[in-house]
């Protein structure tokens, strides 16, 4: 049985299946399968594939050997990186494989350049450098770590530039000097905080704000250069994130209703609403 | 030219293509997902009025480039800036041969340039040599991403990429178009990573390099880069349509540029065929930053008339109108700095 996550009420299969058989089917939940993918994020933009909208499809069948669990997973563009999109599927995979009564998972990519490519490389558990050969050099944590550093830049510009916005009296030069305690309850800094613990920074009230990727502050004369070059990357990752999802729901139709809200760099377009276009052939 | 309230503008569409994606042309599945990628972005981003219908979207032909630039678009003066992709296309993306002829035929109206590959070796250069021999380009379109046998992309500070800058620089080819990502190998690496620009900006300061879509998605990257080397500079390729679905975004990364690099080098572009540029032109005259973004300054009437134009205009010594040039602006507070103070600010 396929979920269209849409379009259908969600239910898991196999429970029938097992009384006709007479034997013991372990299955597993829709939801438990869409609650793992959950955790699985977008390395780039530092989001949930289920809140971007990149699950197209769950399904799951009972087997007495575990469930079978099967996973369409689709992306904004063909040409989205193909490390990232690599990335996405097998940590999907590894997700769902973790779950309890679960057996064969098949995590496939659809309609991107690579997906053959990806989707062997992720039916014979090759891994990274099995899958992509010579294009492979070591791993890629080094990029998962890269994109970590800019959520981390991002969300620490976000809460800075909001204090600027509410407090006249603090100026570029010196939000130097603002500590997490400073900052107001609420989603901008639960954010950092999050952020600060994935890099192993401090979190505590005393912590300066504005620090590098290793908890560095910086001396007074570079607070406002360290500002500016944060706010690029905020507005750089605010930019993707929503390009992103605009993309995706011109290329799949009925996708944003997948797609969670994201506040941060919302614009008035960004509410789902698409123009009456007509639909071409994406899938020949 | 376009004209508004009393101001002229002069217009150089600096980033133009005159592409072949009809089926016949696709010479496989990517050639398909290539236009596809396209016509997404068009759909995407573009106003209700301004849509294309996909068969339109697959080949223009030059009488169409014509009107929709010179008689509807307000331009000047375009560039074409041509993608081989021969790997996808049995003919290549980019019609180079048309686009040169339609250039050889309206001297006054576009420049072509040409495109090379530093993966074809000493076969390429003694190519580039006979190209430039009959074509006369002085600039290039070099796309980083282009799939070649084997290999799906290379880096600017490749060894073979240097041999063929060092011809560049004997032809008298100066202006050297960017187009980053996303380029495969080594895919360990962010695969939009611009550094490699950085390396060949420094080792050849007497050539330009302008970096299409202004390093999207990278701005961060591009900026910290540009900022640095005097002769990169930046196309807005790709970022102009966000006026319109997007206009905060477009106010911010309109804002980043000018702090970081400067109203003196950044060139607009309609990115045609993806977009038309008569509304591109209409909106950007008219934008401003909003209000509430008290970390920009307001944009100038100046400010605009140089990014529409004025900057390629002085970078392809494209005649303009004595009454409608304008003097650079000072350096901005940001640099050009030297390579030892690149690092003061360590956020990524």
């Amino acid at each position: 049985m396929t979920t269209a996550l849409t379009d259908h009420p969600v239910r898991d299969a196999g429970a029938g299946d097992a009384r006709v058989l007479d034997v013991e089917v372990q299955h597993v939940a829709v939801q438990e399968v869409k609650r793992a993918l959950g955790t699985v994020l977008d390395p780039e933009l530092d989001e949930p594939i289920t809140d971007l909208g990149f699950v197209r499809s769950i399904d799951v069948t009972g087997a007495p050997d575990g469930a079978e669990v099967t996973v369409h997973l689709r992306l904004p563009t063909s040409f989205c990186s193909p490390n990232f999109a690599y990335l996405m599927a097998s940590d999907s995979k590894d997700a769902i494989a973790a779950l309890p009564g679960v057996g064969r998972v098949v995590v496939e990519l659809d309609d991107h350049h690579d997906s053959a490519l990806i989707n062997a490389g992720l039916a014979a558990d090759a891994g990274y450098r099995g899958t992509f050969g010579h294009e492979a050099e070591d791993s890629l944590d080094g990029l998962r770590a890269l994109f970590r550093r800019k959520a981390h830049t991002a969300a620490m510009e976000r809460c800075l530039t909001e204090q600027l916005r509410a407090d006249p009296a603090l100026t570029e030069a010196n939000v130097g000097t603002v500590r997490l305690g400073d900052l107001p309850a609420g989603r901008t800094k639960d954010a950092l905080v999050r952020r600060r613990d994935a890099l192993g920074l401090p979190t505590e009230p005393a912590a300066v704000v504005l620090v590098d990727h290793d908890g560095h502050p910086y001396p007074a004369e570079q607070v406002p250069m360290a500002l500016r070059r944060a706010r690029s990357t905020r507005i750089s990752i605010d930019g993707n994130a929503h390009f992103c999802r605009g993309l995706l729901r011109t290329r799949y139709e009925g996708s944003g209703a997948d797609q969670a809200d994201r506040p941060e760099g919302a614009e008035p377009a960004d509410d789902h609403h698409l123009l009456p276009f007509t639909v071409k052939e994406t899938h020949p | 030219m376009y004209s508004k309230d009393g101001e002229n503008y002069f217009i150089v569409d600096a980033h133009i293509a005159l592409w072949d994606a009809r089926p016949e042309n696709q010479r496989n599945i990517h050639g398909k997902q290539f236009i596809d990628c396209f016509y997404d972005y068009h759909r995407n981003l573009s106003p209700e009025t301004e849509l294309w219908t996909y068969d339109e979207y697959l080949y223009q032909g030059g009488e169409r480039l014509m009107k929709d630039l010179f008689e509807d678009g307000y331009v000047d003066h375009a560039i074409f800036q041509p993608a081989y992709l021969g790997e996808f296309y049995k003919n290549g993306f980019g019609q180079t041969k048309e686009a040169y002829e339609l250039a050889a035929a309206n001297p006054d109206k576009l420049t072509y340039n040409h495109c090379f590959d530093p993966r074809d070796g000493e076969r390429g250069l003694d190519r580039l040599h006979a190209d430039h021999e009959t074509m006369k380009f002085t600039g290039v379109k070099l796309y980083t991403a282009e799939w070649h046998g084997e290999s799906r992309g290379y880096k600017l500070s490749d060894p073979w990429a240097y041999r063929y800058f060092e011809e560049c620089r004997k032809l008298g080819i100066k202006n050297i178009h960017v187009h980053k990502g996303p380029t495969i190998r080594p895919l360990d690496r962010d695969s939009f990573d611009v550094s490699d620009v950085d390396h060949v900006a420094s080792d050849f300061t007497d050539l330009n390099f302008i970096v299409e879509h202004v390093g999207l998605p990278r701005l961060e990257d591009f900026c910290w880069i540009a900022t640095q080397e005097p002769n990169v500079y930046g196309g807005l390729a790709v970022a102009m349509p966000f006026i319109h679905t997007r206009p905060r975004y477009f106010a911010q990364i309109i804002g980043e540029l000018i702090y970081w690099i400067g109203e003196d080098r950044i060139f607009f572009s309609s990115d045609y065929a993806l977009w038309t540029p008569r509304w591109l032109v209409e909106r950007f005259v008219d934008f401003q930053i909003p209000e509430d973004m008290t970390e920009y300054a307001p944009i100038t009437t100046e400010q605009k008339k140089k990014i529409l134009g004025l900057n390629a205009a002085k970078m392809y010594n494209i005649d303009v109108p004595a009454e409608l040039q304008l003097p650079d602006a000072g350096e901005t507070a940001t640099g050009p700095r030297q390579p030892e103070r690149a690092d003061l600010a360590g956020a990524v």
